[in-house]
């Protein structure tokens, strides 16, 4: 694989506490163009707050980000979209009382004139939503009515809109069934190979085999340790826990609880 | 392959579920036409074309108000200060155009400002500091009224020439009847364009569209309510100018509001502000805006109110005006919990309420069963806000 010189997406030394909590502490995270970066840990470990900070969600309070190699200002998801960074969230962030097509476009609607193209945005809902493989009754129903597993589904297809050059995407699968989950996964390789950056935060083993190229392991808001992405699922398990992985035991067992350095 | 989204599937199921949705206008019409029945079957005088018209007159300035209202409250705020900024635009009014003799438009532009400028205010202390808009805007409603009587000076009354244009075209000034009709037609014939164009666009997109039926029982009943108001009140004075401008605003809110970009985000807003705000939307300016057009409405109420009675005093815009007009949005179906409500709510809210009180009079009930009789209503119609809540959270 031919690695660009400077990644796409970088932080550099970036901390963020939440009153007492450190949720990041001087953390360092590259992400290029063709890749597919994983970020696994425990819960509480980070993960939400470090995509937060690529999204623009959060303000770090200390640290930069680097898109191509330049400091930018991520000051709102807003910001964060008219860079090209697209996120799903882990709470989906949709509107509830706004429909499918409403929710898919929302905060970037195409306009005919001055009004919205219903047709147009309805229209691509429908691409959008059958690359997926999404099985949503109708694209205006109102989110509200839809299952866990299809809202996932359009949030995922919204952050897909428009052809971002980076996408994070925080735990994009945890509530898909195995045909969606499969889909989103083939999409994710195909952004890879459309070269498009990805920033996948996930608990499940099966995702991160699939298409991580690099894995980074936060623990305690720290990069633990990063590793390629055909590690075994036994040497995550030990960095994220701080278990000492005893030899190459199978049945490493995660219940062992961080120890602190 | 998924795409089952037909139009066809059951009408009137998908009215209903409209309806339970709390997405639909139906219920309120058929209140109104209750309250209209009862009104109308105790006291024929009611449903005379001439009391009908005086009901629209009545309507209009509160209904101006109430139109704001439904800005605020789909954003998830609200504004108790409506009642006051009223008065004061029409002090403003009054002591620009006679006391201080500019031009009335002069006067007129000056109030409005005065709104713009509260609006932005309360615009700021929301998104800046991120006040509550119930307190805010309360400090407002007593700092607007004492500004109000500031500005009206120790006569606290002052009246407005009768032959000025203003007070003459917003008492005497009715749509020629040939006008009324034209407007008619033109309405009409927009509304069929655009109903068989978006027909046609989303055929060619392969989208479900309308039926031709659905569209011709769309223009038909549009033509048919529209020749009724106006064959109606046309046997009377007429429609007002101040009636027009209502009707005219509430057009342009619907459109904002369902087809812009501005109205997506308000409805986002008021909705679920952290998702909207994660989605990219720009919360603040939104939200920034919908003060500052409901402060313009409430001043531009008050003008027509002051033009309406030729005179601004200490009572204009006092007493229940701001009750009035949040009840008027909330008992046309507008949520006072954000996110839900269409602007056509402020015409059938005020129309619900005025009726109320315009037939109570009529029948020489005192003003505390008046009162009484609209507090119940809005207490139900709160209620019906609260359920379809409710359901939906489910
Ligand atoms: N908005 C917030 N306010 C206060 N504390 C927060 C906030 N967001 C995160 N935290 C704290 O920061 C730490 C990291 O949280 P984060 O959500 O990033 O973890 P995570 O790795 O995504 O966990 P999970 O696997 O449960 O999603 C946690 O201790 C959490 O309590
Ligand atoms: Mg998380």
């Amino acid at each position: 694989m031919s690695e660009p010189q400077v990644p796409l997406l970088s932080v550099r030394g970036v901390s963020k506490r939440f009153g007492g909590v450190r949720a990041l502490v001087d953390v360092d995270v590259d992400v290029r163009e063709h890749e597919v970066l994983a970020v696994v840990g425990d819960n509480g470990a980070g993960k939400s707050t470090l995509a937060g900070v690529l999204a623009g969600a959060h303000r770090p309070d200390a640290g930069e980000v680097l898109l191509e190699g330049r400091s930018v200002v991520l000051d709102s998801p807003a910001a964060a979209r008219a860079l090209g960074i697209a996120a799903v969230f882990q709470e989906l962030a949709l509107v509830d009382d706004l429909d499918v097509v409403e929710n898919l476009f929302l905060g970037h609607e195409t306009l005919r004139g001055p009004l919205l193209d219903e047709v147009a945005m309805e229209r691509e809902a429908w691409r959008l939503l059958d690359q997926l493989a999404a099985s949503v009754p109708s694209v205006r129903d109102p989110v509200r009515t839809l299952s866990g597993g299809q809202r996932q589904v359009v949030a995922v297809a919204r952050a897909l809109l428009g052809s971002p050059r980076v996408v994070v995407l925080d735990e994009p699968t945890a509530s898909l069934g195995v045909r969606q989950t499969a889909q989103v996964l083939n999409l994710i390789v195909r952004l890879r190979e459309r070269g498009h950056a990805v920033v996948l935060v996930s608990h499940q083993a099966g995702d991160l085999q699939a298409v991580a190229d690099r894995i980074v392991v936060l623990r305690l808001g720290r990069v633990h340790d990063v590793f390629d992405g055909d590690a075994s699922y036994e040497d995550l398990l030990a960095a994220m826990t701080g278990a000492v992985r005893p030899g190459a035991r199978r049945e490493t067992r995660p219940d062992i609880r961080g120890v602190r350095r | 392959m998924s795409a089952t989204g037909q139009p066809g599937a059951g009408l009137p199921g998908a009215v209903w579920q409209r309806v339970r949705g709390g997405s639909s206008l139906l219920p309120i019409v058929a209140a109104l036409a209750a309250v209209w029945i009862v009104l109308g079957a105790v006291n024929p005088a009611f449903l005379a074309p001439e009391n009908l018209v005086n009901l629209t007159l009545q309507s209009a300035p509160v209904g101006v108000i109430a139109l704001g209202v439904v800005l605020v409250l789909l954003v998830g705020q609200i504004d108790l200060s409506v009642g006051s900024l009223s008065g004061l635009a029409a002090a403003v009014v009054a002591v620009g155009s006679v006391t201080l003799g500019w031009p009335v438009a002069l006067a007129i532009l000056a109030a409005l400002a005065c709104g713009v400028v509260v609006g932005l205010g309360y615009g700021l202390l929301s998104t800046r500091l991120g006040l509550p808009s119930f307190v805010f805007t309360l400090a407002g409603l007593l700092f607007l009224a004492g500004v109000q009587l500031r500005v009206l000076g120790p006569l606290g009354s002052i009246n407005l020439p009768f032959e000025s244009w203003f007070v003459r075209s917003v008492q005497q000034g009715f749509l020629p009847t040939g006008v009324a009709w034209a407007l008619v037609a033109v309405v009409v014939v927009t509304s069929a364009v655009v109903q068989v164009t978006a027909r046609a666009r989303r055929r060619r997109a392969d989208l479900p569209a309308a039926s031709v039926g659905q569209v011709l029982v769309r223009t038909g009943g549009l033509a048919a309510v529209l020749s009724v108001i106006v064959a109606y009140l046309g046997a009377a004075r007429g429609i007002g100018y101040s009636v027009v401008l209502f009707a005219g605003l509430v057009v342009v809110a619907d459109v904002l509001l369902r087809r812009t970009r501005w109205g997506r985000s308000v409805r986002a807003v008021g909705g679920d502000r952290r998702a909207a705000t994660l989605a990219g939307v720009p919360v603040r300016s939104t939200v920034v805006l919908c003060f500052v057009a409901c402060s313009t409405l409430a001043a531009l109420g008050g003008v027509l109110a002051a033009g309406r009675l030729g005179a601004a005093n200490q009572g204009t815009g006092g007493a229940d005006t701001y009750l009035v007009a949040i009840a008027a949005a909330v008992i046309g179906g507008t949520s006072l919990f954000g996110g839900r409500g269409s602007a056509w709510s402020a015409v059938l809210g005020v129309l619900v309420i005025q009726s109320i009180a315009n037939g109570l009079t009529l029948m020489n009930v005192d003003q505390a069963a008046r009162y009484m009789v609209t507090g119940a209503v809005l207490l139900l119609a709160i209620i019906i806000d609260m359920l379809v809540r409710k359901r939906r959270e489910v």
